[in-house]
């Protein structure tokens, strides 16, 4: 039973990261039908602007510490960061150490910019090309990003922590009878979960009891009908891609302290998000969640020894194997709309 | 009267015997004369094959900058580093054998087929004789054996597998850097002495090559020790989030958990270990412990705070105090304005050691060459007396314990020294069944002839 439990704990989170990935790419391909295979970047690009806003506070002039010596027996040179100068150690040391919340803040611009350049910059060229073009085009420019990142931070992961406050775990089995140290949890990981949650509610609810979310799912159910009555529906779903790039962003700004972000994560993630989105039904939200959720917690069920001892190698195919059953069996996905991949 | 076998079919099949030696890569015949890439002119010409693109970057990179001042040094440029400390002293600034050396660099990308395209490139087209670098047992493997083909010298970069100089053992290839027998002879009495004979150990091994041999020998280690081994879990390489292999080590009944973990996969699976709170907890009415075989600086600095205290090994490190590091240190230190990685001083030893070689042999000639190195004796190259031992081309020295620093000062500083074990305790004999046993050959030396 804790083992079970466990498993839906560690699901949570990676289901977490994958919803919101899927809630994006649903959202671009709902409103402009692009299958935006650069959408694993945006969340990249998210976890890089943590990454920056760290080395940003972190950055640092050198102060020569006589009493020290370096590893050639000079003086040893301490980096004092520009922050501790000018705000004091206090403040200081609490703005690096918050960076990763913080960096939601700078995400959301930034990402709704990059969100705005990509769509009117590139991919509005190929709104009325195939499928297939729509594919290579942001897969390439997934690459060109990834590659960037990579000039600029290197090949290695980079260690983004969470503030001190959240570090440690909690111990979840103790708070339902079970033993101590049964079922731990990392706090961080259910600050993740948490801060999903109110991402994937806002989203809906923006689209739901807002007119310019109302507007947007008109045109998502009837572009045609929507734009005869006068509105820019384009413009509108230009600005929901900023918001789809903003969602993946802050979710890789989010996701640093769990998983040390390197300039393939992106890559890594892009690939199960399309799963997710083809199980939960294209184009259907509701079902993007639902999946995402639903394949986090498959995941962690397959990595169990015991599972892993009945099937070798389960872990890494269970997502597809689902997938596989899902197109063979229903193709319009969990939650999809009748006739979305079915003709 | 005479008979003639001349048929049309004859005619066919040694016109495709001839055409087919003729379409044969130039690398397996070019030496037909003398040896593969034999120098002619005034220069000779190396092939760092390192990787410059890929999860390893960073440590190709450090490899890139020591081969650069290995090449600097035998050129008689700069102070000669080791070359001062070195206890041969054949070697003297004019190059090898008169020739001044160059170098080509190749990107394996940390992927074997990349590493063997770029080697036999390099081999082919610019003619080198000798190639160094890497960081990966699997591409080392894969560029050792195409070297052996080729008729080249391999001299291994970073590679930790015990196959490099144990199953896949060959002529042509020998390996400075140790193995993971050698870290597990060298943790096992260390990890006695910290945390006693009575623990149970969880292992998550990297399914690959090295991960298979890290774990069959520190397996071997702690239970020589009087521990248990509760589970082995192989993971996949670059899997990123470990959680779901970390929730079930405390509920194993494990009180220690031993990560075969290389580069980032062990940065974030020592991280995800730590935000689990595995350090903090308590099994077994005792504190619950990680341990991680193989530190290299790159990952300590990648996993940041979390490898305080955490016990590894590594082949060597900065912080030694003998002649030769700190000569080494200084020279790298002043030109590059940081301390050498321990896969950086391998590719430097490796890249000194083969010029140094090739001068006692008084030949190019990868068999002269082999026959130089094999059972050679030196010093002064940063970890003390080493023998480049005849039946496996496997180095003997002595072994660091680290542990991450509890207090360190700057970022380079985030390993200290526990112990140099000594060689006698990492030595094996050559026919150790985790080397292959008694079938393993290093086969014929090969020179392309």
């Amino acid at each position: 039973m804790d083992a079970i439990i466990l498993q839906i704990l560690n699901g949570l989170d990676k289901g977490s990261a994958y919803a919101l990935i899927a809630l994006g790419l649903t959202l671009i391909f709902g409103t402009l039908g692009v299958v935006n295979f650069a959408h694993g970047a945006l969340f990249m690009i998210g976890a890089f602007v943590a990454v920056s806003l760290q080395r940003l506070f972190g950055m640092s002039f050198e102060q020569i510490d006589e009493t020290k010596t370096d590893f050639l027996g000079n003086p040893l040179k301490v980096n004092v960061p520009y922050v501790d100068s000018w705000f004091g150690p206090d403040v200081g040391e609490w703005l690096i150490d918050w960076s990763v919340p913080l960096a939601i803040l700078v995400a959301i611009p930034v990402m709704l910019l990059v969100g705005f350049v990509m769509e009117r910059g590139l991919i509005k060229h190929f709104y009325k090309r195939p499928h297939a073009d729509q594919i290579l085009v942001t897969f390439g420019l997934a690459i060109v990003l990834q590659e960037l990142i990579k000039y600029f931070f290197g090949a290695n992961p980079i260690q983004t922590g969470a503030p001190d406050a959240f570090t440690g775990s909690f111990d979840f089995g103790r708070l339902i009878g079970f033993d101590p140290n049964v079922i731990i949890y990392p706090y961080w990981r259910l600050v993740y979960f948490a801060f999903a949650a109110v991402v994937i509610g806002a989203v809906f609810s923006f689209l739901r009891f807002t007119t310019f979310g109302m507007v947007v799912r008109a045109g998502m159910a009837d572009r045609e009908t929507v734009e005869l009555l006068g509105i820019n529906i384009d413009r509108r779903f230009t600005i929901m891609f900023g918001i789809a790039a903003a969602v993946a962003g802050i979710a890789g700004v989010m996701y640093t302290p769990i998983l040390a972000p390197n300039y393939h994560m992106g890559m890594d993630f892009l690939v199960l998000s399309f799963v997710v989105v083809v199980v939960g039904g294209m184009g259907s939200l509701p079902g993007a969640v639902a999946a995402g959720f639903l394949l986090g917690i498959l995941q962690s069920f397959a990595s169990m020894n015991e599972i892993k001892a009945i099937v070798p190698g389960i872990d890494q195919v269970i997502i597809y194997l689902v997938a596989i059953i899902i197109l063979l069996t229903r193709p319009r996905g969990l939650l999809g709309r009748a006739g979305v991949m079915e003709d | 009267m005479s008979k003639t076998n001349f048929t049309r079919r004859g005619l066919i099949k040694t016109g495709a015997a001839t055409g087919a030696g003729l379409a044969l890569p130039t690398i397996f015949t070019s030496g037909a004369m003398g040896f593969t890439n034999e120098p002619t002119g005034s220069t000779v010409k190396l092939g760092f094959n390192v990787p410059q693109t890929g999860p390893y970057a960073e440590e190709g990179l450090d490899e890139l900058r020591a081969q650069e001042l290995a090449v600097e040094h035998i050129n008689g440029i700069g102070d000669g580093g080791m070359l001062n400390t070195f206890s041969s002293k054949v070697l003297d600034g004019t190059g090898i054998l008169g020739k001044k050396v160059e170098f080509v660099t190749g990107d394996t990308q940390t992927k074997s087929d990349a590493a063997r395209a770029s080697a036999k490139s390099m081999i082919e087209k610019d003619g080198v004789l000798m190639i160094n670098g890497g960081s990966s047992s699997g591409v080392a493997v894969a560029v050792q054996s195409l070297c052996q083909d080729a008729g080249i010298m391999f001299m291994a970069g970073l590679t930790h597998s015990n196959d490099t100089t144990g199953k896949d053992r060959k002529a042509n290839g020998f390996r400075h850097f140790f193995n993971a027998y050698m870290s597990a002879a060298a943790l096992g009495p260390v990890l006695k002495n910290v945390y006693g004979t009575d623990r149970r150990a969880y292992h998550l091994t990297a399914d690959y090559t090295w991960g298979w041999t890290q774990q069959e020998s520190i397996q071997a280690s702690t239970e020589a020790i009087g521990w248990e081994t509760v589970n082995n879990v192989l993971t996949p390489v670059g899997a990123g989030d470990f959680s779901s292999y970390i929730t079930p080590v405390l509920q194993s009944g494990a009180d220690v958990l031993i990560l075969n973990h290389y580069g980032g996969d062990m940065v974030n699976s020592l991280s995800q270990a730590v935000q689990f709170g595995l350090r903090d907890a308590m099994a077994n009415g005792k504190q619950f412990e990680i341990v991680v075989p193989l530190y290299s600086e790159l990952m300590a600095a990648g996993a940041g705070d979390n490898i305080k205290g955490v016990y590894g090994s590594m082949n060597w490190n900065w912080q030694l105090t003998d002649e030769g590091t700190q000569a080494f240190v200084k020279s790298f230190g002043e030109k590059f304005g940081r301390p050498p990685s321990g896969s950086a001083h391998t590719c430097y030893v490796q890249t000194i050691l083969y010029a140094d070689a090739v001068t006692r042999a008084g030949a190019f000639n990868p068999c002269a060459v082999v026959e130089a190195l094999e059972g050679f004796e030196f010093d002064g190259l940063g970890n003390g007396p080493t023998l480049y031992r005849a039946e496996d081309h496997q180095c003997f020295k002595d072994v660091l314990v680290m542990k991450g620093a509890e207090n360190p000062t700057t970022e380079y500083d985030n390993l200290e020294i526990v112990e140099v074990t000594p060689v006698d305790q990492v030595i094996y004999p050559p026919n150790h069944p985790m080397f292959g046993g008694d079938e393993a050959s290093l086969g014929e030396c090969n020179d392309g002839a």
